[in-house]
């Protein structure tokens, strides 16, 4: 059988396979569009705005970075420490950036949207479908598809669950305080399937709680995490070497 | 509240970006990879730990420890996210309304 010209506009095969790459970029999205519905109502309970609320969706489009920056501020933290939580949270992207340059091979002002819809689930089903056979054509299609369907249900749903909660009644009421952790807690559990991000989460957690009755709100948490992996890596480098694990996708979905 | 918000707006983009365009050495370093995939956990574990006990300046144990508990449960059993929250949600306002925690 002669190979399919990776170029030709748009053969059968390539049809059933960006239908194939659209659909799962709409169920990564749905999955999304759960967590966005949490993070609109989190963020108005938390006392911000609507508009504060989407715009943090809008610009920062980074679902762990905004509740751990909503999470903080809501605690009493500071806004410096806000920031830099959120910051170190979204460290990971540069990661992926740097995984995707190839791949994408673009410039300018494409590159520079690409770098918009660089989050965890756009990576994870440009990784999946990256091949050599088809000059990554596939690669880039789920790219694309996949950071354009979480960037609209993201935002839509923001917007949605911070509507309803503005009609809600008293967060603590509703339990709402524990919603937060019990969010972040669903977005670290794929993660703890690998022992050395176990230890992490395990001393950061104990480490946080430590310090939180001596240093200022948000601080614990930033301390707690570079103690973690400080600890976890000089662990790790003692034992036999093991290939370091890639970020996982911290919005629990399976792409 | 604008101006922390913008400033992680574009802290965040930055981040995205960067990736673009710093030289790929950087990254490929196994120590970088490693820090850079357990430091999000890390963080976002402590944040899990302070949200559940923290209350400002010092520790409580109230209705969000069985919020957080019941979350766990559902996660082992492979609850997804909406199921999730709305568990450990309900479970802290059911507590909290019969009186048995504050």
């Amino acid at each position: 059988m002669a190979r399919t010209d990776p170029d030709a506009p748009a053969s059968t095969a390539w049809r059933i396979e960006r239908a194939a790459l659209l659909r799962t970029s709409l169920v990564v999205a749905t999955a999304v569009a759960v967590y966005g519905l949490s993070f609109g109502a989190l963020a108005v309970a938390a006392g911000f705005s609507l508009a504060q609320t989407c715009a943090m969706s809008l610009f920062m489009f980074n679902g762990a970075s905004q509740l751990a920056f909503v999470g903080t501020l809501g605690a009493g933290g500071s806004m410096l420490v806000a920031v830099a939580s959120a910051l170190l949270i979204g460290a990971r992207n540069a990661s992926y950036g740097v995984r995707l340059a190839p791949l994408l091979g673009i410039r300018g002002l494409r590159r520079m949207l690409a770098a918009v819809v660089t989050v965890d689930e756009s990576t994870a089903l440009a990784m999946a479908n990256e091949r050599a056979d088809d000059r990554g054509r596939a690669g880039r299609f789920g790219f694309w598809s996949a950071g354009v369907a979480v960037y609209l249900l993201w935002n839509l749903t923001t917007v949605i669950g911070a509507i309803a909660a503005q009609h809600l009644g008293d967060p603590r009421a509703l339990g709402l305080d524990s919603a937060v952790a019990a969010g972040l807690a669903a977005l670290v559990w794929p993660s703890l399937r690998d022992a050395a991000t176990r230890r992490a989460a395990a001393v950061a957690a104990l480490v946080a709680i430590a310090l939180t009755p001596v240093a200022p709100a948000g601080v614990p948490v930033i301390l707690a995490g570079l103690v973690a992996v400080a600890v976890v890596v000089r662990v790790d480098r003692a034992l036999p070497s093991r290939s370091a694990a890639l970020p996982r996708d911290a919005f629990g979905t399976a792409a | 509240m604008w101006g922390p918000l913008g400033a992680t707006a574009l802290g965040l983009y930055l981040e995205k970006l960067a990736g673009y365009l710093l030289p790929a050495s950087v990254l490929e370093q196994a120590s970088v990879r490693r820090i850079a995939a357990l430091l999000p956990i890390a963080l976002l574990a402590a944040i899990v730990a302070v949200q559940t006990v923290g209350s400002g300046r010092g520790v409580a144990l109230d209705a969000r420890i069985p919020g957080l508990a019941v979350a766990v449960v559902l996660l082992s059993r492979r609850a997804n996210f909406l199921v999730t929250v709305v568990g450990a949600a309900a479970t802290t306002a059911i507590v909290r309304h019969l009186g048995w925690m504050a």
